[in-house]
């Protein structure tokens, strides 16, 4: 397994203990790695005009938001839901700022932190803080226990889908070949091999979730 | 409402957007406030009447560089302060390494020349006005800066009015050379420097005011 997580991390060479299974902090980076990817593809088709992708993506921008402020408000259950509504019109109303060339977890922890600073800065009141802000809370964090995630590496998850996803992903995303390649390898067409790698994505990012 | 009907709402009439809209703000931005701030120099200020005589100088096109280069810096700065979770990058490092330069630069010049010329290196004839007329030649700039910022998401809002200070003070200092006969390394080290720093230091007090979102 480490090969692989070096592959996606700057092809590093793996160190000898994490070869069977990736530690937590490497699994967390594939994790991000992969919702990253696919809300970045789904912003970037919204921009464009696509109403069902920007659907999509609300929606789960919706639910990623919940469970970072969640962690971050438990003691006001009441200004979750507002602040979960406030952060995605604030994603709406300056979409024109994203920067296809940047992360976009980046851009919304940039903004969720803003907002919730802004808030907890509004009310200035001392128990909304349940604990101080430091940069390692991120809204697209996993909530999992590391036991959880030390059965869920990422071969596992590839293992778990259809061959026309499994494989887009393993050779193009991981391995780093090209879409034209990767569709005379698997007999597949250029479409069906983007179509595949979308598709798996999308189905990893729920399957990641469910597990959180 | 329901956080599901927003997001219903929200993206049943999306439109597509254009991404190019914040680089077509910051040059309008920048070429508006610049070309006010000329009308401002010339009509108030006056042209230096050695302005034809002195574009043949070294020093002229030092002084042009070290504001144009701080001014590039500042707006590198700028843009990327209005767009939530982008790095700084080099531009304040590269800013350092302006102004240090220019020290330097000042310092030989003053080592070079006899003790009795430094007093008038340093102070040339305009030194008590300099710092003060560029500020006021940078407002229109700081102005068209701030108001494009505003409609970006700026969430370093300090650094940000900061920013737009300091490359509208830059600017200004540029466009301020038209009207500014002053030659002498030390006189950039010290007052025009200390002219982009006003604009920088209301950039700064104000941001946290006017551009929250």
């Amino acid at each position: 397994m480490g090969w692989l997580v070096g592959q996606l991390h700057g092809g590093q060479a793996p160190s000898g203990d994490d070869t069977n299974s990736p530690s937590s902090a490497q699994y967390q980076k594939v994790q991000m790695q992969l919702i990253e990817e696919h809300l970045r593809g789904l912003i970037l088709q919204s921009l464009a005009g696509d109403a069902a992708a920007y659907r999509i993506f609300l929606d789960e921008l919706m639910t990623h938001l919940r469970s970072y402020l969640r962690r971050r408000l438990s003691g006001l259950p009441d200004e979750l839901e507002d602040l979960v509504q406030e952060l995605l019109l604030a994603v709406h109303n300056k979409r024109h700022t994203y920067d296809p060339k940047q992360p976009l977890t980046a851009w919304v922890q940039a903004i969720a932190r803003y907002k919730l600073v802004d808030l907890l800065r509004r009310r200035s009141r001392g128990d909304v803080l349940t604990d101080p802000l430091d940069e390692d809370d991120q809204v697209f964090a996993t909530t999992a226990n590391d036991a959880a995630e030390a059965q869920y590496d990422v071969a596992k998850l590839l293992r778990g889908l259809p061959d026309r996803q499994r494989l887009p992903i393993l050779y193009v995303k991981i391995e780093g070949a090209s879409v034209t390649d990767t569709a005379v390898r698997t007999g597949m067409s250029k479409s069906a091999v983007k179509v595949g790698i979308h598709r798996g994505l999308k189905a990893l990012a729920d399957r990641i979730r469910s597990i959180g | 409402m329901k956080t599901e009907d927003l997001v219903s709402s929200l993206s049943t009439s999306v439109e597509a957007v254009d991404l190019r809209l914040p680089s077509r703000r910051w040059l309008l931005a920048l070429a508006g406030g610049a070309l006010i701030a000329f009308l401002l120099t010339a009509g108030l200020l006056k042209l230096n009447p050695m302005l034809w005589h002195e574009i043949s100088k070294p020093m002229f096109w030092v002084r042009e560089s070290y504001c144009a280069v701080l001014g590039a810096l500042g707006f590198v700065a700028v843009v990327r302060l209005a767009r939530p979770g982008s790095q700084l990058g080099v531009a304040p490092t590269g800013i350092a390494i302006a102004v240090i330069a220019m020290w330097v630069f000042a310092a030989a010049t003053l080592a070079a020349a006899s003790p009795q010329n430094r007093a008038r290196l340093i102070l040339g004839d305009t030194a008590s006005v300099c710092p003060f007329l560029i500020a006021l030649v940078a407002t229109p700039v700081l102005i068209a800066l701030l108001w494009v910022m505003r409609s970006l998401a700026p969430t370093r809002l300090r650094w940000a009015g900061a920013a737009s200070g300091f490359t509208a003070g830059s600017i200004g200092a540029l466009v301020y050379t038209v009207h500014c006969p002053e030659l002498a390394a030390p006189f950039f080290a010290i007052w025009y420097l200390l002219g982009m720093l006003i604009p920088t230091a209301i950039g700064a007090w104000l941001g946290p005011r006017l551009l929250r979102w």
